[in-house]
């Protein structure tokens, strides 16, 4: 994917509430007027903090793409890897040392397309990790081309004449792979979406936060949605919470109603449990455990 | 440093090269295998999962190549020793990651048990023809180690010596066997672990906020970290500049590109890596690696019987190509032959430092089996004739 110039400035004067959470000298950050993956990074920086994990012991891993740029930005052990390939990276890093706790931070195009088969392989092996997906429904950082999560009849440079590809229902892919928790709001729902990812990040297992969020550069000015805050206004009006629904039943058509909650949250035994335990029943004292 | 002695084998064995080369990670305290099963590469990650778990290792068998290749990366960040191991369709996927190695400073190992191509080709027969592969396959400038053993033996010694190289230089280190290698059953004789020399990963010992990711002194290979310590780093495929930050300008990537560059190139003659037997005094040199390097032994001393000055060089090092030692060779000897089990890929960097000072000639084999001795002998016997 094409990387696009990034600027930088002086530091500002006004104090961020999760500054400490901040890259503060990589700001101000590339992401576009009311682009809501900023939201999303507040939240998360919010929901760290209430989640009293070890920020030390933190590493948060991105792929490529506007979303990707996000662990740039924070203040943690963070890895912007390669296109489509954070959650295997992420896997090497959580298996390597038990002891992290382990984000991946990307977008739908780089989870869903590329990396597709990276999320339904960790999910089916519940490695431990909370994968936040900001959804925004397009590819950003080329310019508004479709992603396999762009909904039918929705336009993009690569569908001109509105997209005939049938896209993922991803609570539904991420529930019938395995993962463990499994929630999806959108950018407008920011208390909600602190608490979900406080929750993924304290759930032991392949969690997974879906969250909607506006494009206005290229998805809503490509549909004539408006800008920014028409894109709230639609959330607003169009996000019914539906706790517990069936993921078979949260597809997302254009512009029509949006079905968020927390969907899934069940108990698995993770893949580095299921082999200390099986190993052990092997060999018994002999097994070697890997040292964190 | 020396190997760990409950993980070493030590003793004499009957083993094949993708056994040896798996014995010889360990060695090398390997402690993360990630890998997706390829012919004839295989081996090495069945007898790394059915010895890990004795030896305080974890294999993970990834969903293909590419995950595997950024899976150890992963690792390696964990503060783990770390390796994958394919053959060719997955060493063509793996290339993606070997760049981002490359521009991370990731030390890693990378076993290529090579098979004829293009594409899925000969997948149980031997070929020598991912040798630029190796050196040019992922995008972009940089620079690679790449070691060739010939025997079961030396793919024990060599990974070894590929897990030292990677944490020297902070490169991506291939190990580029073959199936003949890979599959052939000799001798392997492992040392006591305290005579194995392990080099441990250079972490720094500076604190956080005073440690740069990428700041260098003299030896251009940065200080490490790991994930955990506290250090809040940021590591990233873009180019960065001394703090691991994204920075797009020409100033930024030429002064990162050309260290990348330089910590290999400008320590080449240290990394050489080269087998000698009567260059002295020769009027023709044959140039092989690999396990060609013993199919081309018969017609050497075939040549010699009927009078012919022939000497014989070994590259067990091919990247960095010993680009100074060949070019003042040149200037002493009258023809190289080159045998290597593809077209034509080795034999270009020979005749480029051979610059016309010594004739080069391939002898080429499309793969699938070796050399006939025969072929060998004919060009060493034909090299000097025809020029």
């Amino acid at each position: 994917m094409h990387e696009q110039q990034t600027a930088t400035a002086e530091v500002p004067e006004v104090k961020n509430p999760v500054e400490s959470l901040l890259r503060m000298d990589r700001m101000p950050h590339i992401w576009c007027p009311g682009c809501g993956i900023g939201t999303t990074v507040n939240c998360f920086a919010r929901a760290l903090e209430q989640s009293k994990v070890d920020l030390d012991k933190t590493a948060i891993v991105s792929g490529i793409g506007c979303t990707g740029r996000v662990a740039g930005y924070l203040n943690l052990d963070s890895f912007h890897t390669t296109h489509g390939r954070a959650i295997p990276f992420a896997t090497g890093l959580k298996l390597a040392n038990p002891d992290l706790k382990i984000v991946v931070y990307s977008g739908d195009g780089d989870l869903f397309a590329i990396g597709g088969n990276h999320f339904i392989h960790a999910a089916r092996r519940n490695v431990d990790m909370t994968v936040i997906c900001v959804n925004n429904l397009i590819y950003g950082m080329t310019g508004g081309q479709v992603a396999p999560t762009t909904p039918v009849t929705a336009k993009g440079t690569t569908y001109p004449y509105g997209s005939y590809d049938p896209p993922f229902n991803l609570p539904f892919l991420a529930d019938s792979s395995g993962a463990v928790y499994v929630a999806r709001w959108t950018v407008y729902h920011v208390h909600h979406v602190t608490k979900a990812i406080k929750e993924a990040i304290l759930h032991r297992g392949f969690s997974f936060v879906e969250i909607i969020s506006p494009c206005p550069t290229l998805y809503s000015r490509r549909n004539r949605l408006g800008d920014g805050l028409d894109q709230m206004k639609f959330y607003q009006e169009n996000s019914e919470i539906r706790h517990g629904a069936n993921t078979k039943d949260v597809d997302i058509d254009f512009q029509k109603k949006i079905i968020v909650g927390k969907f899934v949250e069940r108990e698995r035994k993770t893949y580095r449990q299921l082999m200390n335990e099986h190993l052990t029943s092997v060999f018994g004292e002999q097994y070697t455990k890997y040292e964190g | 440093m020396k190997a760990e002695k409950n993980a070493v084998l030590t003793g004499a064995h009957f083993i094949d090269g993708d056994h040896a080369a798996c014995e010889g990670a360990i060695a090398a305290g390997c402690k993360f295998v990630a890998g997706y099963p390829i012919t004839p590469s295989t081996e090495v990650i069945e007898r790394i999962a059915l010895r890990f778990p004795l030896v305080g290792g974890v294999f993970i068998q990834m969903e293909d190549e590419i995950a595997s290749s950024i899976a150890i990366q992963g690792a390696v960040w964990a503060g783990k020793k770390a390796m994958t191991v394919t053959s060719g369709p997955g060493f063509s996927l793996m290339m993606e990651h070997i760049g981002y190695a490359a521009i991370t400073e990731t030390p890693c190992v990378f076993i290529n048990v090579q098979r004829s191509g293009p594409s899925t080709g000969l997948p149980t027969l031997p070929a020598q023809a991912d040798m630029m592969q190796a050196r040019w396959g992922s995008h972009g400038d940089y620079e690679v180690i790449a070691i060739v053993p010939n025997s079961p033996q030396e793919c024990f010694d060599l990974t070894i010596r590929a897990f030292n190289l990677a944490e020297e230089y902070r490169v991506p280190v291939l190990v580029m066997m073959d199936e003949c290698v890979g599959h052939m059953t000799e001798k392997v004789v492992i040392p006591e672990a305290d005579q194995i020399d392990i080099v441990e990963r250079k972490f720094t010992k500076k604190p956080p906020g005073e440690y740069k990711m990428f700041e260098t002194n003299e030896s251009m290979v940065p200080e490490m970290i790991k994930v955990g310590d506290g250090y809040r780093m940021h590591l990233t495929g873009l180019t960065h500049d001394e703090r691991g930050y994204p920075a797009m300008s020409p100033k930024v990537q030429q002064k990162m590109l050309r260290r990348l560059v330089d910590k290999i190139l400008l320590n080449e003659e240290k990394i050489r890596h080269i087998e000698e037997d009567e260059v002295e005094g020769a009027d023709i040199v044959v140039i092989s690696y690999g396990i060609t390097s013993r199919v081309v032994l018969p017609a050497i001393k075939k040549a010699r019987e009927d009078g012919l000055k022939v000497g014989h060089i070994r590259l067990l090092t091919v990247w960095p190509f010993p680009e100074a030692y060949i070019r003042d060779l040149a200037k002493r000897v009258s023809a190289f032959v080159v045998p290597e089990l593809n077209l034509g890929q080795i034999v270009h960097e020979v005749e480029r430092c051979a610059a016309g000072h010594a004739v080069t000639r391939l002898v080429p084999h499309a793969g699938g089996a070796v050399h006939e001795p025969v072929d060998i002998y004919d060009a060493i016997k034909g090299v000097l004739e025809h020029a």
